[in-house]
């Protein structure tokens, strides 16, 4: 089923045509994205023609690099210490490309791509960051994720990655000092004037302790009165190196950590990561283990949204409303928590299957809840969602348009806000989304109110969903017959010794994937979120590259919000919906 | 006992009644902080404090005693005179204020004849709170908070004392307690409505509650003007508040709802009864309405407010002069 990766594609044929066959070399990944090894001299040249290309890659979905240096199966791939792979995503053939860009350790240097997608600009300072890669041209190439005064570069093979490893951290007061100094905010550094013949700007730090900041975000304004006149976000606060850790546990044991990406997105967080993992290990799942996990899934954007919704109202002034919303996301937990046994981070998806069967009467608390929600969404529209304030400070607010968006890479209701109906489980339905009956619901104006209007009109569809979920849940076992599952199904391990040894093996060291390179879009529930994993044929990942929405969605925020005041701000931030820690991973 | 003269006996009566007013008023203030949560508790599908004593009824005991003990902290970098002046003014200039409220025919502090134009003063000297602790603290999120002060008090204080000033021209006095034997008939709610709803919501304003609360705004500015302020200063300013809404809530109770008049019930009970539903709606617009943005307050102050107040200025002397003409010729 894993078709030779790039000969199905039309885009391989334009770029070959264009630049020459030998310009490229193509590498087999057992996902369906087309990826092409290029030249670094030929790269910006290669990127320009797809950015322009007719039905063009408009969007740079994903930005990274591998350090290949220990990596054994790399067979027919051109020699590379260090590998920067971009991802780009065209909305008009639905489809990806990923070109890559072998380095070696003795230059690792690339020219920067901010004049083709300005998104570019904060996944070229990760990159420096974690891996040290220089991008020539770059106006501001320093820490993003790490603290300023950081030494060394974690993502590479050959930094450390357990604290027994490091010399134990002391912070007396005079490197408290010199941390804090180094936070200090230099107006220059930015291109930016202290003031005009006039008058004095202010600059103030918005976070990243600010009850809207929504979470460890700092955001730097520089003000004239209350006037936005240039902004600076800063992040990195909640950075906790999720994707170094995906190098030290199994396949298995790193489901938890994919639960607190999102932190809101519960078991959404674990379907990109298993999906990854199955493609992998070939592992195709029932049809219950599906329909188990869209549920689920579904559960945990309704709880996401219902949040947005309270804070968003609470951001701007209305302080009522979140508590009732609290009360209708309680009553989701308690069918999540019937079902996983956990409220916010359950982990309870597997490589393949789910944890647990569903329990005995799941269908009676599925229900209760798919009769309760409706009602109440109507009763938010009519009492806060049509309220004259807060459609003033709203519409109009913080507006930007699809080319916008799309340049700026953004996803999920930010962009269906603009009027793009696209939609991954329509677009490229997953998990059996295929099956379902639901509409994706858009809006036009782009404003701060239609991303709330579009995630209200979400909830319904997800309601819509689980019930579907609920008439016609497929009989069957809830874990795959396949000797990857993890872990593996138990019945027959007392009865044969190869299952036994095979069972053991998978449940100690955790289960071995095949060497390759694959991944899994998904529409969460901020925008689409991906896994992007390399395999060296261990029962550890290689690489896990996490791709997600918030990330690109605050890079966005300067180009939008110049020029507006700071209620407008707060306006703007609530409506992104997003956490820190799914910035900072 | 040859001292005690009739007029030492009214005095000492007086200021008797004003301690007593004072101590109600405070008292009463202070316990709001607890009727306001058990009330947001009731609208918000939540309890509310109700751990200490019945209903938690003593849970002002229990907020005053921490306020009480807390360090009385004064950061280093803020400007010490008029750090310690805000707070002070924030609950002393409204609370001054009360002397013009005639609660009952008997009881009252005083009997001004400028009676309402003090309480403009006062309100006016209130605005200094909040600009002294925005600019004292040295802290930015202070200053924008007293920016937004300067800039709301001019936006509201203007249709403020016009929308009295219709009541004034009616009662004929700028005595409250003209204004309120004025309404033995018709509560001035109903003549003047539009005054009734502009000073409803410049009051808001000049207590700084939710809607209009900008220059605290919590989501925008974490906590405004008092951002640095803690233990008792802050308390003062917490207190501060709510003698605003009981003060506003009276005010608006003696101008157009007629004062103590009211069948059946004591005067009294009838004053106590109106001021308590004001102060129930001051609460529950906090719990309903979302703020909007305060360049869009200004200009519904100016562009809405205003122009309202005029009109009904205009038009109430020309009925009052018209009235006064046809009595001349009658």
């Amino acid at each position: 089923m894993h078709k030779e990766s790039g000969t199905g594609h039309s885009v391989v044929g334009e770029l070959q045509a264009h630049f020459g066959e030998d310009a490229f070399v193509l590498q087999a990944t057992k996902d369906d994205v087309p990826t092409l090894w290029v030249a670094r001299e030929k790269l910006l040249d290669v990127l320009r023609f797809l950015r322009n290309v007719p039905k063009p890659y408009v969007m740079l979905y994903d930005l990274s690099a591998i350090d290949e240096r220990l990596r054994t199966h790399r067979q027919g791939l051109p020699d590379s210490d260090f590998t920067v792979f971009y991802h780009l995503l065209s909305i008009e053939r639905n489809s990806d490309i990923r070109i890559k860009v072998a380095l070696s350790a003795d230059s690792l240097k690339l020219p920067t791509a901010l004049a083709i997608w300005p998104n570019a600009n904060w996944y070229e300072r990760e990159v420096w960051d974690l891996f040290g890669i220089v991008f020539e041209g770059h106006p501001h190439l320093t820490r993003l994720l790490m603290p300023p005064t950081w030494q060394g570069h974690p993502l590479r093979k050959d930094y450390p990655a357990r604290a027994t490893e490091f010399d134990p951290f002391m912070l007396d007061a005079a490197k408290q000092d010199a941390e804090q100094e180094a936070l200090r905010f230099n107006p220059e550094e930015w291109g930016m004037k202290r003031g005009n013949n006039e008058e004095d700007f202010m600059f103030l730090n918005l976070g990243p302790n600010h009850p809207s900041a929504h979470g460890a975000f700092r955001i730097v304004l520089q003000l004239d009165g209350e006037e936005i006149v240039d902004c600076v976000p800063d992040i990195g606060y909640h950075h906790r190196g999720a994707e170094k850790m995906a190098e030290r546990q199994s396949w298995h044991s790193y489901i938890p950590y994919t639960d607190r990406i999102d932190y809101l997105g519960g078991v959404m967080n674990n379907l990109p990561y298993v999906l990854s993992v199955e493609k992998l290990a070939g592992i195709e799942v029932p049809d219950r283990v599906k329909t188990i996990r869209v549920m689920m899934s579904e559960f945990f954007r309704i709880a996401n949204h219902l949040l947005f919704l309270g804070t968003y109202i609470q951001d701007i002034g209305g302080m009522t409303p979140i508590f009732f919303m609290f009360t209708d996301r309680q009553k989701a937990y308690d069918v999540i928590e019937a079902i996983t046994g956990f409220r916010m981070h359950p982990a309870w998806f597997r490589i393949g299957g789910v944890a647990h069967d569903l329990p005995k009467g799941w269908d009676r608390l599925v229900r209760q809840f798919v009769d309760w929600m409706p009602k109440r969404l109507d009763e938010y529209v009519k009492a806060a969602l049509k309220n004259s304030i807060l459609k003033a400070r709203t519409i109009n607010v913080a507006q930007y348009n699809t080319e916008e968006a799309l340049a700026w890479g953004v996803t999920g209701p930010g962009l269906r806000a603009t009027g793009v109906e696209y939609d991954l489980r329509k677009a490229r339905p997953y998990s059996g989304f295929e099956n379902f009956e639901f509409e994706v619901p858009i809006a036009h104006n782009g404003d701060a109110y239609d991303r709330c209007m579009v995630r209200v009109e979400e909830m319904r569809q997800s309601l819509r969903i689980i019930r579907q979920c609920l008439d016609n849940m497929p009989a069957g076992p809830y874990k795959a017959d396949h000797p990857l599952t993890c872990p593996p199904p138990k019945e027959r391990t007392l009865k044969d010794i190869d299952t036994l040894i095979n069972h053991f093996l998978g449940v100690s060291w955790g289960p071995i994937m095949p060497a390759g390179e694959t991944s899994q879009l998904i529409e969460a529930t901020k925008g689409i979120n991906s896994y992007y994993l390399t395999s060296d044929g261990s029962t550890m990942s290689y690489r896990t590259r996490i791709r997600t929405p918030s990330f690109t969605h605050l890079q966005q925020i300067p180009s939008v919000i110049r020029g507006s005041m700071i209620p407008d701000l707060i306006a703007y931030l609530a409506s992104i919906d997003f956490v820190m820690a799914d910035v900072d991973r | 006992m040859s001292w005690l003269t009739p007029e030492v006996t009214a005095i000492l009566l007086g200021v008797v009644k004003a301690i007593v007013i004072l101590l109600v008023v405070v008292i009463s203030a202070a316990l709001l902080s607890w009727v306001e949560r058990r009330l947001l508790g009731l609208w918000q599908d939540r309890y509310g404090p109700n751990r200490v004593g019945p209903f938690g009824a003593f849970q002002l005991g229990a907020d005053m005693l921490k306020m009480f003990f807390k360090e009385d902290w004064t950061p280093p970098f803020v400007d010490k005179l008029t750090f310690w002046l805000a707070p002070a003014i924030a609950m002393s200039a409204l609370l001054i204020s009360f002397a013009i409220i005639p609660i009952t025919p008997t009881w009252g502090i005083s009997d001004l004849n400028i009676g309402i134009l003090l309480f403009f003063a006062m309100a006016g000297i209130a605005v200094y709170a909040v600009m002294f602790a925005g600019w004292s603290s040295n802290n930015k999120y202070s200053l924008l908070g007293g920016l937004r002060s300067a800039a709301q008090t001019v936006a509201y204080e203007v249709f403020m004392g016009l929308s009295v000033m219709g009541v004034v021209a009616v009662a004929g006095s700028f005595n409250m307690r003209d204004i309120v034997a004025a309404q033995t008939h018709v509560w001035f709610i109903i003549p003047q409505f539009f005054g009734f709803v502009t000073f409803a919501i410049a009051g808001v304003a000049v207590a700084h509650r939710s809607p209009f609360d900008y220059p605290e705004a919590e989501q925008e500015l974490a906590a405004g003007y008092h951002t640095e302020y803690s233990g008792l200063k802050w308390g003062m300013f917490f207190v501060g508040e709510y003698v605003g809404v009981v003060l506003v809530s009276a005010l608006l109770v003696t101008l157009f709802l007629g004062g103590w008049h009211g069948p059946f019930l004591p005067p009294i009970v009838w004053f106590l009864l109106k001021t308590g539903f004001f102060i129930m709606m001051f609460i529950l617009l906090r719990a309903a309405l979302p703020r909007p943005r305060y360049d869009q307050m200004m200009d519904a102050g100016w562009k809405v407010c205003l122009p309202l107040t005029l009109v009904n200025l205009v038009i109430t002397g020309a009925v009052v002069l018209l009235h006064s003409g046809a009595a001349h010729a009658g």
